[in-house]
Protein backbone atom coordinates (compact mmCIF):
# COMPACT_ATOMS: atom_id res chain seq x y z
CA UNK A 1 0.00 0.00 0.00
CA UNK A 2 2.81 2.42 0.83
CA UNK A 3 4.47 1.63 -2.50
CA UNK A 4 1.20 2.38 -4.25
CA UNK A 5 0.78 5.74 -2.52
CA UNK A 6 4.40 6.76 -3.04
CA UNK A 7 4.22 6.14 -6.79
CA UNK A 8 0.79 7.47 -7.67
CA UNK A 9 1.82 9.76 -10.58
CA UNK A 10 3.90 6.97 -12.16
CA UNK A 11 1.03 4.48 -11.79
CA UNK A 12 -1.46 6.97 -13.19
CA UNK A 13 0.72 7.56 -16.22
CA UNK A 14 1.09 3.83 -16.91
CA UNK A 15 -2.66 3.28 -16.42
CA UNK A 16 -3.41 5.98 -19.01
CA UNK A 17 -0.98 4.33 -21.46
CA UNK A 18 -2.56 0.93 -20.78
CA UNK A 19 -6.04 2.36 -21.27
CA UNK A 20 -5.11 3.85 -24.65
CA UNK A 21 -3.51 0.59 -25.81
CA UNK A 22 -6.58 -1.35 -24.64
CA UNK A 23 -9.30 0.80 -26.12
CA UNK A 24 -7.93 2.15 -29.42
CA UNK A 25 -7.17 -1.28 -30.98
CA UNK A 26 -10.61 -2.56 -29.96
CA UNK A 27 -12.37 0.43 -31.53
CA UNK A 28 -10.32 0.33 -34.75
CA UNK A 29 -10.40 -3.48 -34.93
CA UNK A 30 -14.16 -3.55 -34.47
CA UNK A 31 -14.63 -0.91 -37.16
CA UNK A 32 -12.58 -3.06 -39.55
CA UNK A 33 -14.07 -6.43 -38.60
CA UNK A 34 -17.70 -5.36 -38.97
CA UNK A 35 -17.69 -4.58 -42.72
CA UNK A 36 -15.29 -7.49 -43.34
CA UNK A 37 -17.69 -9.96 -41.73
CA UNK A 38 -20.75 -8.48 -43.44
CA UNK A 39 -19.09 -8.50 -46.86
CA UNK A 40 -17.88 -12.08 -46.29
CA UNK A 41 -21.45 -13.21 -45.71
CA UNK A 42 -22.44 -11.59 -48.97
CA UNK A 43 -25.93 -10.89 -50.01
CA UNK A 44 -28.33 -12.97 -47.98
CA UNK A 45 -31.30 -14.25 -49.88
CA UNK A 46 -34.54 -13.82 -48.01
CA UNK A 47 -36.74 -16.19 -46.07
CA UNK A 48 -36.44 -19.92 -46.39
CA UNK A 49 -33.72 -19.78 -49.00
CA UNK A 50 -31.30 -18.08 -46.56
CA UNK A 51 -29.86 -21.29 -45.17
CA UNK A 52 -28.50 -22.21 -48.58
CA UNK A 53 -25.63 -19.86 -49.32
CA UNK A 54 -24.24 -19.86 -52.80
CA UNK A 55 -21.00 -21.82 -53.26
CA UNK A 56 -19.03 -18.62 -53.90
CA UNK A 57 -20.53 -17.15 -50.71
CA UNK A 58 -19.50 -20.18 -48.67
CA UNK A 59 -15.97 -20.04 -50.04
CA UNK A 60 -15.73 -16.33 -49.24
CA UNK A 61 -17.09 -16.80 -45.73
CA UNK A 62 -14.75 -19.77 -45.13
CA UNK A 63 -11.75 -17.79 -46.38
CA UNK A 64 -12.46 -14.82 -44.10
CA UNK A 65 -13.26 -16.89 -40.99
CA UNK A 66 -10.30 -19.27 -41.47
CA UNK A 67 -7.96 -16.41 -42.35
CA UNK A 68 -8.93 -14.71 -39.10
CA UNK A 69 -8.39 -17.95 -37.17
CA UNK A 70 -4.94 -18.30 -38.75
CA UNK A 71 -3.99 -14.73 -37.75
CA UNK A 72 -5.15 -15.45 -34.21
CA UNK A 73 -2.72 -18.39 -34.07
CA UNK A 74 0.35 -16.11 -34.27
CA UNK A 75 1.50 -15.28 -30.69
CA UNK A 76 1.08 -11.61 -29.69
CA UNK A 77 4.73 -11.16 -28.79
CA UNK A 78 5.68 -12.44 -32.25
CA UNK A 79 3.37 -9.90 -33.89
CA UNK A 80 4.85 -7.08 -31.79
CA UNK A 81 8.36 -8.00 -32.95
CA UNK A 82 7.41 -8.47 -36.62
CA UNK A 83 5.56 -5.14 -36.87
CA UNK A 84 8.70 -3.00 -37.47
CA UNK A 85 9.34 -5.08 -40.62
CA UNK A 86 5.93 -4.15 -41.97
CA UNK A 87 5.59 -0.61 -40.64
CA UNK A 88 9.20 0.53 -40.72
CA UNK A 89 8.95 1.64 -37.08
CA UNK A 90 11.56 1.14 -34.38
CA UNK A 91 11.22 -1.92 -32.16
CA UNK A 92 10.19 0.09 -29.08
CA UNK A 93 7.58 2.18 -30.89
CA UNK A 94 4.11 1.93 -29.29
CA UNK A 95 2.69 1.93 -32.82
CA UNK A 96 3.78 -1.74 -33.11
CA UNK A 97 1.54 -2.65 -30.21
CA UNK A 98 -1.40 -0.63 -31.54
CA UNK A 99 -1.27 -2.23 -34.97
CA UNK A 100 -0.55 -5.76 -33.70
CA UNK A 101 -3.40 -5.63 -31.17
CA UNK A 102 -5.74 -4.21 -33.82
CA UNK A 103 -4.92 -7.23 -36.00
CA UNK A 104 -5.77 -9.46 -33.03
CA UNK A 105 -9.09 -7.76 -32.40
CA UNK A 106 -9.97 -8.12 -36.10
CA UNK A 107 -9.04 -11.82 -35.92
CA UNK A 108 -11.28 -12.32 -32.88
CA UNK A 109 -14.15 -10.08 -33.94
CA UNK A 110 -14.62 -11.26 -37.53
CA UNK A 111 -15.75 -14.62 -36.20
CA UNK A 112 -18.13 -13.09 -33.62
CA UNK A 113 -19.52 -10.63 -36.17
CA UNK A 114 -20.23 -13.42 -38.68
CA UNK A 115 -22.02 -15.34 -35.91
CA UNK A 116 -23.88 -12.17 -34.92
CA UNK A 117 -25.19 -11.47 -38.42
CA UNK A 118 -26.16 -15.13 -38.82
CA UNK A 119 -28.10 -14.98 -35.54
CA UNK A 120 -30.62 -12.61 -37.16
CA UNK A 121 -33.66 -14.53 -38.29
CA UNK A 122 -34.03 -14.59 -42.09
CA UNK A 123 -37.77 -14.34 -41.66
CA UNK A 124 -37.36 -10.97 -39.94
CA UNK A 125 -35.22 -9.75 -42.80
CA UNK A 126 -37.81 -10.93 -45.28
CA UNK A 127 -40.54 -9.13 -43.34
CA UNK A 128 -38.49 -5.93 -43.47
CA UNK A 129 -38.13 -6.28 -47.22
CA UNK A 130 -41.84 -6.96 -47.51
CA UNK A 131 -42.80 -3.71 -45.76
CA UNK A 132 -40.61 -1.78 -48.14
CA UNK A 133 -37.12 -1.42 -46.59
CA UNK A 134 -34.35 -0.87 -49.10
CA UNK A 135 -31.34 -3.21 -48.56
CA UNK A 136 -29.23 -0.42 -47.04
CA UNK A 137 -31.97 0.76 -44.68
CA UNK A 138 -32.75 -2.83 -43.78
CA UNK A 139 -29.10 -3.32 -42.77
CA UNK A 140 -28.94 -0.22 -40.55
CA UNK A 141 -32.39 -0.42 -39.01
CA UNK A 142 -33.07 -4.16 -38.77
CA UNK A 143 -30.06 -6.42 -39.31
CA UNK A 144 -27.43 -4.47 -37.38
CA UNK A 145 -29.59 -3.72 -34.30
CA UNK A 146 -30.77 -7.35 -34.10
CA UNK A 147 -27.21 -8.64 -34.35
CA UNK A 148 -26.06 -6.47 -31.41
CA UNK A 149 -26.55 -8.94 -28.52
CA UNK A 150 -24.17 -11.52 -30.06
CA UNK A 151 -21.92 -8.74 -31.36
CA UNK A 152 -21.54 -7.09 -27.93
CA UNK A 153 -20.84 -10.47 -26.28
CA UNK A 154 -17.98 -11.03 -28.75
CA UNK A 155 -16.70 -7.50 -28.29
CA UNK A 156 -16.58 -7.94 -24.50
CA UNK A 157 -14.42 -11.06 -24.85
CA UNK A 158 -12.13 -9.24 -27.31
CA UNK A 159 -11.82 -6.22 -25.01
CA UNK A 160 -11.00 -8.20 -21.87
CA UNK A 161 -8.49 -10.43 -23.69
CA UNK A 162 -6.92 -7.33 -25.20
CA UNK A 163 -6.51 -5.64 -21.82
CA UNK A 164 -4.50 -8.56 -20.45
CA UNK A 165 -2.53 -8.89 -23.71
CA UNK A 166 -1.36 -5.26 -23.65
CA UNK A 167 0.94 -5.96 -20.70
CA UNK A 168 3.01 -8.43 -22.75
CA UNK A 169 4.42 -5.44 -24.66
CA UNK A 170 6.40 -4.58 -21.52
CA UNK A 171 8.71 -7.52 -22.25
CA UNK A 172 10.04 -5.67 -25.30
CA UNK A 173 10.05 -2.33 -23.47
CA UNK A 174 6.69 -0.80 -24.42
CA UNK A 175 5.20 1.06 -21.47
CA UNK A 176 1.88 -0.01 -19.96
CA UNK A 177 0.75 -1.48 -16.63
CA UNK A 178 2.90 -4.44 -17.74
CA UNK A 179 5.92 -2.25 -16.99
CA UNK A 180 5.02 -2.66 -13.29
CA UNK A 181 5.59 -6.43 -13.74
CA UNK A 182 8.98 -6.23 -15.45
CA UNK A 183 10.15 -3.38 -13.20
CA UNK A 184 8.81 -5.11 -10.07
CA UNK A 185 10.65 -8.30 -10.94
CA UNK A 186 13.92 -6.53 -11.67
CA UNK A 187 13.79 -4.46 -8.48
CA UNK A 188 12.28 -7.21 -6.34
CA UNK A 189 9.12 -5.30 -5.30
CA UNK A 190 6.12 -7.70 -5.04
CA UNK A 191 3.85 -4.74 -4.16
CA UNK A 192 4.56 -3.22 -7.56
CA UNK A 193 3.55 -6.43 -9.38
CA UNK A 194 0.42 -6.86 -7.26
CA UNK A 195 -0.53 -3.24 -7.98
CA UNK A 196 -0.17 -3.97 -11.70
CA UNK A 197 -2.29 -7.14 -11.53
CA UNK A 198 -5.05 -5.48 -9.49
CA UNK A 199 -5.16 -2.39 -11.71
CA UNK A 200 -5.35 -4.55 -14.84
CA UNK A 201 -8.25 -6.47 -13.31
CA UNK A 202 -10.01 -3.25 -12.28
CA UNK A 203 -9.50 -1.79 -15.75
CA UNK A 204 -10.92 -4.95 -17.35
CA UNK A 205 -13.88 -5.00 -14.96
CA UNK A 206 -14.74 -1.31 -15.42
CA UNK A 207 -14.42 -1.32 -19.23
CA UNK A 208 -16.35 -4.60 -19.46
CA UNK A 209 -19.20 -3.22 -17.34
CA UNK A 210 -19.17 -0.03 -19.40
CA UNK A 211 -19.43 -1.99 -22.64
CA UNK A 212 -22.21 -4.14 -21.18
CA UNK A 213 -24.08 -0.95 -20.26
CA UNK A 214 -23.64 0.45 -23.76
CA UNK A 215 -24.92 -2.86 -25.10
CA UNK A 216 -27.94 -2.81 -22.79
CA UNK A 217 -28.75 0.76 -23.83
CA UNK A 218 -28.49 -0.08 -27.53
CA UNK A 219 -30.68 -3.18 -27.19
CA UNK A 220 -33.45 -1.75 -25.00
CA UNK A 221 -35.96 -3.35 -27.36
CA UNK A 222 -35.12 -6.69 -25.73
CA UNK A 223 -36.78 -5.68 -22.42
CA UNK A 224 -39.54 -3.24 -23.29
CA UNK B 1 18.35 -6.99 -45.82
CA UNK B 2 16.68 -8.42 -42.77
CA UNK B 3 15.33 -11.50 -44.55
CA UNK B 4 18.78 -12.47 -45.79
CA UNK B 5 20.15 -11.93 -42.28
CA UNK B 6 17.44 -14.13 -40.79
CA UNK B 7 18.11 -16.78 -43.43
CA UNK B 8 21.81 -16.60 -42.64
CA UNK B 9 20.99 -16.98 -38.93
CA UNK B 10 19.00 -20.12 -39.61
CA UNK B 11 21.69 -21.65 -41.81
CA UNK B 12 24.73 -20.88 -39.65
CA UNK B 13 26.62 -24.08 -38.82
CA UNK B 14 25.61 -25.18 -35.31
CA UNK B 15 22.39 -23.14 -35.30
CA UNK B 16 20.22 -26.24 -35.00
CA UNK B 17 22.08 -28.98 -33.12
CA UNK B 18 24.09 -28.80 -29.90
CA UNK B 19 23.71 -26.86 -26.65
CA UNK B 20 21.56 -23.77 -27.04
CA UNK B 21 20.71 -24.85 -30.58
CA UNK B 22 17.27 -24.49 -32.11
CA UNK B 23 16.42 -28.17 -31.58
CA UNK B 24 17.20 -27.99 -27.88
CA UNK B 25 15.16 -24.78 -27.44
CA UNK B 26 12.31 -26.29 -29.42
CA UNK B 27 12.41 -29.38 -27.19
CA UNK B 28 12.31 -27.19 -24.06
CA UNK B 29 9.43 -25.15 -25.47
CA UNK B 30 7.41 -28.29 -26.23
CA UNK B 31 8.27 -29.89 -22.87
CA UNK B 32 7.13 -26.84 -20.85
CA UNK B 33 3.98 -26.53 -22.97
CA UNK B 34 3.15 -30.25 -22.69
CA UNK B 35 3.64 -30.26 -18.92
CA UNK B 36 1.40 -27.25 -18.45
CA UNK B 37 -1.29 -28.64 -20.76
CA UNK B 38 -1.34 -32.00 -18.94
CA UNK B 39 -1.70 -30.46 -15.49
CA UNK B 40 -4.31 -27.91 -16.61
CA UNK B 41 -6.30 -30.53 -18.52
CA UNK B 42 -6.24 -32.91 -15.54
CA UNK B 43 -7.92 -30.17 -13.49
CA UNK B 44 -10.18 -28.42 -16.00
CA UNK B 45 -11.55 -31.24 -18.16
CA UNK B 46 -13.13 -33.36 -15.38
CA UNK B 47 -14.36 -30.23 -13.62
CA UNK B 48 -15.90 -28.82 -16.80
CA UNK B 49 -17.49 -32.17 -17.64
CA UNK B 50 -18.94 -32.45 -14.13
CA UNK B 51 -20.37 -28.93 -14.17
CA UNK B 52 -21.76 -29.39 -17.68
CA UNK B 53 -23.25 -32.80 -16.83
CA UNK B 54 -24.83 -31.94 -13.50
CA UNK B 55 -25.52 -28.25 -14.13
CA UNK B 56 -24.16 -27.45 -10.66
CA UNK B 57 -21.96 -24.37 -10.21
CA UNK B 58 -22.59 -22.93 -13.68
CA UNK B 59 -22.56 -19.33 -12.53
CA UNK B 60 -19.31 -19.91 -10.68
CA UNK B 61 -17.64 -21.34 -13.80
CA UNK B 62 -18.82 -18.46 -15.99
CA UNK B 63 -17.60 -15.87 -13.47
CA UNK B 64 -14.32 -17.71 -12.91
CA UNK B 65 -13.45 -18.05 -16.61
CA UNK B 66 -14.29 -14.38 -17.16
CA UNK B 67 -12.05 -13.27 -14.32
CA UNK B 68 -9.22 -15.60 -15.40
CA UNK B 69 -9.33 -14.14 -18.91
CA UNK B 70 -8.67 -10.68 -17.49
CA UNK B 71 -5.76 -11.85 -15.33
CA UNK B 72 -2.46 -10.73 -16.91
CA UNK B 73 -0.21 -13.78 -17.22
CA UNK B 74 2.97 -11.71 -17.23
CA UNK B 75 1.94 -10.32 -13.82
CA UNK B 76 1.36 -13.79 -12.36
CA UNK B 77 4.60 -15.05 -13.87
CA UNK B 78 6.72 -12.27 -12.37
CA UNK B 79 4.92 -12.39 -9.02
CA UNK B 80 5.36 -16.16 -8.66
CA UNK B 81 8.98 -15.84 -9.77
CA UNK B 82 9.59 -13.39 -6.91
CA UNK B 83 7.82 -15.59 -4.35
CA UNK B 84 8.97 -19.03 -5.45
CA UNK B 85 12.34 -18.11 -6.91
CA UNK B 86 13.66 -18.93 -10.35
CA UNK B 87 12.95 -22.40 -11.66
CA UNK B 88 10.11 -24.24 -13.28
CA UNK B 89 7.52 -24.10 -10.47
CA UNK B 90 6.65 -20.40 -10.81
CA UNK B 91 6.00 -20.32 -14.58
CA UNK B 92 4.30 -23.73 -14.53
CA UNK B 93 1.86 -22.51 -11.89
CA UNK B 94 1.15 -19.23 -13.72
CA UNK B 95 0.66 -21.01 -17.06
CA UNK B 96 -1.63 -23.68 -15.57
CA UNK B 97 -3.87 -20.93 -14.17
CA UNK B 98 -3.87 -19.27 -17.62
CA UNK B 99 -4.74 -22.50 -19.45
CA UNK B 100 -7.57 -23.54 -17.12
CA UNK B 101 -9.94 -20.80 -18.35
CA UNK B 102 -10.30 -21.87 -22.02
CA UNK B 103 -10.26 -25.59 -21.15
CA UNK B 104 -12.95 -25.20 -18.50
CA UNK B 105 -15.08 -22.89 -20.64
CA UNK B 106 -14.92 -25.15 -23.70
CA UNK B 107 -15.71 -28.37 -21.83
CA UNK B 108 -18.48 -26.86 -19.74
CA UNK B 109 -20.13 -24.99 -22.62
CA UNK B 110 -19.83 -27.97 -24.96
CA UNK B 111 -21.47 -30.43 -22.60
CA UNK B 112 -24.10 -28.00 -21.35
CA UNK B 113 -25.09 -27.26 -24.96
CA UNK B 114 -25.88 -30.90 -25.82
CA UNK B 115 -29.53 -31.14 -26.88
CA UNK B 116 -31.60 -32.39 -23.88
CA UNK B 117 -33.63 -34.56 -26.26
CA UNK B 118 -30.52 -36.62 -27.08
CA UNK B 119 -29.75 -37.03 -23.37
CA UNK B 120 -33.32 -38.12 -22.65
CA UNK B 121 -33.13 -40.60 -25.50
CA UNK B 122 -29.91 -42.04 -24.06
CA UNK B 123 -31.50 -42.38 -20.61
CA UNK B 124 -34.61 -43.97 -22.11
CA UNK B 125 -32.33 -46.62 -23.62
CA UNK B 126 -31.24 -47.45 -20.08
CA UNK B 127 -27.85 -45.70 -19.99
CA UNK B 128 -26.49 -44.70 -16.58
CA UNK B 129 -25.39 -41.11 -15.91
CA UNK B 130 -21.76 -42.09 -16.51
CA UNK B 131 -22.63 -43.77 -19.80
CA UNK B 132 -24.63 -40.73 -20.93
CA UNK B 133 -21.60 -38.55 -20.18
CA UNK B 134 -18.93 -40.71 -21.83
CA UNK B 135 -20.89 -42.13 -24.75
CA UNK B 136 -23.22 -39.27 -25.65
CA UNK B 137 -22.34 -35.92 -24.12
CA UNK B 138 -18.56 -35.96 -24.59
CA UNK B 139 -18.64 -37.23 -28.21
CA UNK B 140 -21.30 -34.69 -29.18
CA UNK B 141 -19.51 -31.87 -27.35
CA UNK B 142 -16.12 -32.78 -28.84
CA UNK B 143 -15.88 -29.85 -31.31
CA UNK B 144 -16.35 -27.29 -28.51
CA UNK B 145 -14.11 -29.22 -26.09
CA UNK B 146 -11.40 -29.31 -28.74
CA UNK B 147 -11.99 -25.63 -29.44
CA UNK B 148 -11.10 -25.02 -25.79
CA UNK B 149 -8.05 -27.30 -25.97
CA UNK B 150 -6.74 -25.62 -29.13
CA UNK B 151 -7.29 -22.18 -27.64
CA UNK B 152 -5.44 -23.21 -24.47
CA UNK B 153 -2.54 -24.73 -26.43
CA UNK B 154 -2.14 -21.55 -28.50
CA UNK B 155 -2.06 -19.43 -25.37
CA UNK B 156 0.41 -21.77 -23.67
CA UNK B 157 2.82 -21.82 -26.64
CA UNK B 158 2.61 -18.04 -26.92
CA UNK B 159 3.16 -17.48 -23.21
CA UNK B 160 5.92 -20.08 -22.74
CA UNK B 161 7.91 -17.62 -24.86
CA UNK B 162 7.85 -15.24 -21.91
CA UNK B 163 9.38 -17.74 -19.42
CA UNK B 164 12.77 -16.92 -20.97
CA UNK B 165 12.28 -13.58 -19.25
CA UNK B 166 12.71 -15.33 -15.90
CA UNK B 167 15.85 -17.17 -17.02
CA UNK B 168 14.39 -20.38 -18.39
CA UNK B 169 14.88 -21.91 -21.83
CA UNK B 170 12.48 -22.36 -24.72
CA UNK B 171 12.38 -20.46 -28.00
CA UNK B 172 11.79 -17.21 -26.13
CA UNK B 173 15.47 -17.38 -25.09
CA UNK B 174 16.51 -16.07 -28.55
CA UNK B 175 13.96 -13.27 -28.30
CA UNK B 176 15.02 -12.08 -24.86
CA UNK B 177 18.75 -12.48 -25.55
CA UNK B 178 18.37 -10.81 -28.94
CA UNK B 179 16.54 -7.91 -27.30
CA UNK B 180 19.26 -7.53 -24.65
CA UNK B 181 21.98 -7.05 -27.28
CA UNK B 182 19.70 -5.25 -29.79
CA UNK B 183 20.08 -8.12 -32.30
CA UNK B 184 16.88 -7.70 -34.29
CA UNK B 185 17.77 -10.54 -36.67
CA UNK B 186 17.79 -13.04 -33.82
CA UNK B 187 14.48 -11.67 -32.49
CA UNK B 188 12.77 -12.06 -35.87
CA UNK B 189 14.16 -15.58 -36.26
CA UNK B 190 12.82 -16.44 -32.79
CA UNK B 191 9.30 -15.16 -33.40
CA UNK B 192 9.16 -16.89 -36.79
CA UNK B 193 10.03 -20.18 -35.07
CA UNK B 194 7.40 -19.59 -32.38
CA UNK B 195 4.69 -18.65 -34.89
CA UNK B 196 5.53 -21.68 -37.05
CA UNK B 197 5.38 -23.94 -34.00
CA UNK B 198 1.97 -22.54 -33.00
CA UNK B 199 0.57 -22.99 -36.51
CA UNK B 200 1.94 -26.53 -36.79
CA UNK B 201 0.68 -27.70 -33.40
CA UNK B 202 -2.76 -26.17 -34.07
CA UNK B 203 -2.97 -27.93 -37.45
CA UNK B 204 -1.96 -31.20 -35.78
CA UNK B 205 -4.66 -30.81 -33.13
CA UNK B 206 -7.22 -30.12 -35.87
CA UNK B 207 -6.29 -33.50 -37.41
CA UNK B 208 -6.56 -35.25 -34.03
CA UNK B 209 -9.97 -33.65 -33.50
CA UNK B 210 -11.13 -34.93 -36.89
CA UNK B 211 -9.88 -38.42 -36.16
CA UNK B 212 -11.65 -38.54 -32.78
CA UNK B 213 -15.01 -37.21 -34.01
CA UNK B 214 -17.61 -39.84 -34.83
CA UNK B 215 -18.11 -39.99 -38.61
CA UNK B 216 -21.80 -39.20 -38.17
CA UNK B 217 -21.00 -35.97 -36.30
CA UNK B 218 -18.46 -34.53 -38.75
Amino acid sequence: MSWFLANLPYIGQLTALHLAQSVIPVVVGFALALPLARLALGRRADGRSTEAYTTAGQVRKGAVVNGAALLYTVPSLALFVLMPLVLGTSITSPLNVYVALTIYVVAMMVRSAVDAFESVSPITLEAATAVGYTPLRRFWQVELPLSLPVMIAGLRVALVSNISMVSVGAVIGIQSLGTLFTDGLRRDIPAEIITGILLTLVLALVLDRLLALVGATLTRWRNP
Amino acid sequence: MIFQDVWAWFTTPGAWAGTGGILQRLGEHLAYSGLVLLVAAAIALPLGAWVGHTGKGQNLVVALTGALRALPTLGLLTLFALWLGLGLTAPALALVILAIAPLLAGTYAGIAAVDPVIKDAARAQGMTGWQVLTRVEIPVALPLIFGGIRNAVLQIIATVTVVAYINLGGLGRYLIDGLAVRDYTRMVAAVLLIAALALLVDALLALVQRALTYPGLR
